[in-house]
């Protein structure tokens, strides 16, 4: 796909992280006319002066409604169309707002040329949920794990214990009670902490 | 029993009616499980409700109209069964404009032809000194908030699109764009003006009441082929709106109804804040003032809740006046039919209303006649519309 050809899209996203792996994606499928927004500020401005022929957006990004003032702007030249515009591919539609994409396509880009895009956001966004998802995942354990050893000191204090010793006291508590280890760690802190 | 319903909705005190008719019991007490989906844009609101991912929201009265017409979007027709709510925003100018309007100000502070012609003063002046024209911001250029504005300033021949400028910013983003100076003022609902009074960055100038008595703000929307699909449905979730309303229009309830309200999953602000909005008396400036109105925000009152078809009539005639809608004998029974008393009266087991509906009150132009808004624009100087 030649520079002439590929179509100019705008990224706003607030998630510099999102933002690059879509853009990364977008270039590795040809796309080379790429510009990411993150300053909500003087968003219009910005967009008029980049003059896209697609804007991709984030469904969480309160300024969609900015965006929507564009079509109300007779003064402007060209004008941008929403991509719901097209009732016949209800599905594509339904998967980008589930995956929490909106596209906003200039009038006159052909609709094949729309839908690899937006497939590529959605399989993109998803990427990116699942990411977040095992990076919080990764984050509640590494606080898990310190209060884990925080309440195994106080274990090992109170109760003259050794390190296994007040591991294996709490592994067994919290399976007898049905609880995470981590819970069980933590009413250990509260309660030294009511103690004191 | 079915899945649960998705209703979504903005966190401003006008979805009221509906948070409380949740998280109160009132949609239980119908058999209706709801979820409540908090939003962060109206256009999301509209698209999760156009393509079924909402069942039902709290929505703005002329998005549903747009949405009925086709406009800036794709068709759907929406059913407004009741009134969320009337009235409710107010203008809010930045200090520096605000002393600006009481140098130029002739005659009451509260009376908006007189605060317009201040504002049409203070504009020629800023273009005489080579100052950038003054911006506005409001909420979505399908809003009651576009509307007032505009109907206020141009009522004294300020041009809302060649005199001033007028932007949209999310709610939210209101009260930060003030203190930087990116807008002079806002039209918003409430908690936003308020919050601007109490940080001392902004007096109220106006609520809308002073420019409409009687102005329908947010619907209670739903698809309209849903509605003819599940007419029990929306009979029980417009029966548990009602009974919401009414009892937050209750004094002794109103303590109760704004904690409900200022939960963080719901609008998420102080409970005293919300309260100023309920009652009516709100604090319009940094030193303290306040002010009390009756019409601030009605919720159910007065008829509130019933939809009133010339209400979304006028609002048509806002999009035609700014060149948002071309007039049409269709557009207007399309609008019309957006607003559904019918829908309203057989919920609540009535065949007559309760009240007439109130008049709009509006404080220019001659009174509105939904049949003949053509004669109604013509007299308005300002505007974008050509016979």
């Amino acid at each position: 796909m030649s520079a002439e050809q590929s179509p100019k899209i705008v990224i706003v996203d607030e998630s510099p992280i999102r933002a690059a792996i879509l853009e990364e994606g977008l270039r590795e499928a040809g796309f080379t006319q790429i510009v990411h927004i993150s300053e909500m500020q003087s968003l219009l401005a910005r967009i008029y002066a980049v003059d896209p022929d697609i804007i991709l957006i984030d469904l969480e990004n309160p300024s969609r409604d900015v965006l929507e003032a564009m079509f109300q702007v007779s003064r402007a030249v060209r004008r941008p169309i929403a991509m719901f515009v097209d009732q016949s591919d209800s599905s594509s539609i339904q998967a980008s707002v589930e995956a929490g994409v909106s596209a906003y396509i200039v009038d006159g880009l052909k609709k094949e040329r729309i839908k690899p895009i937006l497939d590529l956001c959605v399989s993109r966004f998803n990427a990116f949920a699942k990411l977040q998802e095992e990076l919080e995942r990764t984050k509640s354990q590494l606080e898990d794990r310190k209060v884990i050893e925080k309440a195994k000191g106080i274990l090992m204090r109170v109760k003259s214990l050794n390190e296994d010793e007040a591991y294996v006291l709490m592994r067994s508590t919290a399976m007898r009670e049905k609880k995470k280890i981590g819970e069980i760690a933590q009413s250990i802190i509260t309660a030294s902490e009511m103690l004191k | 029993m079915t899945a649960p319903l998705r209703i979504g909705f903005i966190p401003l005190v006008d979805a009221a009616a509906l948070i409380v008719a949740v998280d109160k019991g009132f949609t239980a007490a119908e058999g209706l499980e709801v979820e409540l989906v908090r939003e962060v844009s109206w256009s999301n609101v509209r698209d999760k409700l156009n393509i079924g991912l909402f069942d039902a929201a709290h929505l703005l009265a002329p998005v549903a109209i747009a949405s009925s017409l086709g406009l800036g979007h794709v068709k759907v027709p929406i059913a407004a069964p009741f009134n969320l709510g009337v009235n409710g925003n107010a203008i809010t100018v930045s200090p520096a404009l605000y002393a600006a309007l009481m140098e130029e100000i002739d005659g009451d502070r509260f009376d908006p032809l007189a605060t317009a012609k201040a504002l049409a003063k203070v504009v020629s002046k800023r273009r005489k000194a080579g100052a950038d024209p003054l911006t506005f911001g409001m909420t979505f250029p399908f809003s009651t908030h576009n509307y007032q504005l505009r109907f206020w300033m141009a009522a004294a021949g300020v041009d809302p699109d060649e005199d001033v400028r007028l932007v949209v910013l999310p709610p939210p983003y209101m009260v930060d764009s003030l203190k930087s100076g990116h807008v002079d003022a806002f039209c918003v609902g409430a908690p936003w003006n308020s919050i601007a009074v109490d940080l001392g960055i902004g007096h109220i100038l106006h609520f809308v009441s002073d420019i409409l008595v009687h102005a329908a703000e947010k619907v209670l929307a739903v698809r309209q082929t849903w509605a003819d699909k599940n007419p029990d449905v929306v009979a029980a979730l417009t029966r548990a709106a009602s009974k919401a309303a009414e009892f937050i229009e209750h004094a002794e309830n109103r303590t109760e109804a704004a904690r409900i309200l200022a939960q963080p999953e719901r609008i998420g602000v102080d409970a005293e804040v919300i309260q100023r909005t309920l009652d009516g008396r709100l604090k319009i400036s940094p030193d303290g003032t306040f002010r009390e109105s009756g019409r601030y925000l009605l919720v159910g009152r007065e008829g509130a809740g019933r939809p009133d078809p010339v209400q979304a009539a006028w609002l048509y005639a806002q999009m035609v006046r700014w060149g948002q809608a071309p007039l049409t004998p269709d557009g207007v029974k399309t609008a019309k039919a957006v607003f559904r008393p019918d829908l309203y009266d057989a919920a609540l087991g009535r065949h007559q209303p309760a009240e007439a509906p109130a008049p709009f009150g509006a404080f220019a132009g001659p009174a509105f006649d939904p049949d003949d808004i053509s004669g109604h624009l013509e007299a308005f100087e300002v505007g974008r519309w050509k016979a």
